[in-house]
């Protein structure tokens, strides 16, 4: 039988929970960090991030419709110049009924995310019911805000379907909360805006919408260099979230724009005679 | 007067030592492999330092980078490690370490580990699995990866050779490379070759180490000691 032995001294101070006895505790954020002992705080962390180069990630987006909402988001990390990897899940499931996007440093985006489905699943258990969308995106918000101007970078959707319906907001590290109907979020996102501007109904069916998404992150991909990889769509229906589809975003290109056809393709370079004299 | 703070003009609490780290996920294995080399700037200062680390019989880490925070890191994960041994009366399994190492990277956000990590093992069915990290803790299941000075040289050969598919691919295929472990291990000392060749950091030394159901079987061979 294995002992129970008390090993306070050995977890860091960040991650000590405050007791639910203190009514304060709940405002403040649930974890605190060290700090390096340094005159200009500032200074040491724009060189940190100089140095480690964190993976960031890139074009995400979201749209609420007649049929639920649609998450699609693009897979590539860069750090610096070097593609750190193609394969980063930018759509968090914090839980069945509530996914979250990455974009910006990857690590903020997993771990606050990570602490954010802690946080739903003790509201569930403190109160005995779901935690909305809306209570979801303002204990993310909240506890972001609290950091603001120490330099996490993060900026994220956080959807679902709560007993309001389907919803959707958009958190950011500069402490931002915003409800809305549709938004990309990425130095792609302004190429995934142009596909979904000009193709978005509100009444399209599921298979339009999900096909809406995946054109606008294969797009986004095509002209956007930090973006690529797999294309990855999920849709959010009253019974929760379901991934639709996963697919390459080359393997996407010769679907759009086939072989034969490729004279019809953007941007395709014809084979040129090399130059002479 | 400074108020106990360091303001020398260029001090930096954090050196780069160099190094290179790989880590393969097969089917029923995993394969960690490291070169030996310890650096400062241009002194190599041993031939003979490893940067693989054991944390049980499922999991072996490897890291790059600030070899000082590295030790620290280690340490800090083997007494969680026991921690949760004498406690649960068994060893952490690979995914469980993954996601520690993850937290215990991301507890130094504003100070971070200058430690670039793989991590590589048996997952709780016994498939290899190999976890892949950014300092500040960002991580990701993958079937291959590497981390260190030589990675960009490395990484485009393993993504040419190894054949894994993406585990974001819908409906989902198998992560793991299908190579058998003897192909695996030829691919890894042919591309610690060529790095050591065309990379100032690496060389000197390969470590492998293999996981697999009979256990952690431990390789080492000479690479190029200029």
């Amino acid at each position: 039988m294995a002992m129970a032995l008390d090993f306070s001294g050995l977890e860091p101070a960040s991650l000590r929970q405050h007791s639910y006895s203190d009514p304060a505790a709940h405002w403040e954020p649930q974890c605190s960090f060290p700090l390096p002992k340094v005159a200009d705080l500032d200074g040491f962390q724009k060189a940190a991030v100089d140095l480690l180069k964190p993976a960031h990630g890139t074009t995400t987006l979201a749209f609420e419709f007649q049929g639920g909402i649609i998450v699609a988001a693009d897979s590539r990390a860069s750090m610096g110049q070097y593609i750190s990897s193609q394969s980063v899940k930018k759509i968090l499931e914090i839980n069945p009924y509530l996914l979250g996007t990455m974009a910006g440093g990857a690590a903020d985006c997993q771990f606050w995310q990570r602490n954010l489905g802690t946080r739903c699943r003790l509201h569930e258990l403190a109160n005995k019911r779901r935690i909305s969308v809306a209570g979801a995106s303002k204990l993310l918000a909240n506890t972001l805000y609290s950091y603001r101007g120490m330099g996490l970078s993060m900026g994220t959707m956080i959807a679902g379907w709560d007993e309001t319906g389907p919803a959707l907001f958009y958190v950011d590290s500069e402490g931002g909360r915003t409800k809305g109907t549709l938004f990309s979020v990425g130095s792609g996102s302004t190429y995934a805006y142009g596909i979904l501007d000009s193709g978005y109904k509100f009444e399209m069916s599921v298979e339009e919408a999900v096909e809406l998404g995946r054109r606008a992150i294969y797009h986004a991909t095509f002209r956007d260099g930090a973006s690529g990889g797999v294309a990855s769509v999920y849709h959010i229906g009253p019974q929760g979230w379901k991934k639709i589809s996963g697919d390459d975003v080359s393997e996407l290109h010769y679907q759009y724009y086939p072989p034969e056809s490729q004279a019809s393709a953007p941007d395709v370079v014809e084979e040129q005679p090399m130059q002479q004299g | 007067m400074a108020r106990g703070f360091k303001e020398h003009a260029t001090w930096s609490p954090y050196e780069n030592n160099g190094g290179t780290c790989v880590a393969i996920a097969g089917l029923d294995y995993c394969i960690v492999a490291a070169d030996t080399r310890l650096s400062l700037g241009y002194s190599i200062l041993t031939r003979g330092h490893s940067k693989l680390f054991k944390l049980s019989d499922t999991a072996v880490m490897a890291s790059s980078g600030f070899q000082a925070d590295v030790r620290t890191l280690q340490k800090n994960l083997e007494a969680r490690q026991k921690g949760y041994y004498h406690q649960h009366g068994k060893p952490m399994s690979c995914p469980g370490m993954a996601q520690l190492l993850s937290n215990t990277l991301y507890y130094k956000r504003f100070f971070p580990y200058y430690s670039f990590n793989v991590l590589g093992g048996l997952d709780t069915e016994g498939k290899g699995c190999v976890y892949t990290y950014d300092a500040v803790g960002s991580y990701e299941r993958t079937g291959y990866s590497t981390q260190g000075s030589g990675a960009e040289l490395i990484m485009p050969i393993l993504d040419n050779q190894l054949k894994s598919a993406s585990p974001l691919l819908y409906p989902p295929r198998e992560t793991a490379t299908p190579l058998t472990e003897q192909e695996a291990l030829e691919i890894v000392k042919d591309t610690f070759a060529s790095a050591t060749e065309r990379q100032i950091y690496t060389g000197d030394g390969l470590e492998i180490v293999v996981i697999n159901k009979d256990g952690i079987h431990k390789e080492y061979l000479d690479l190029k000691k200029d």
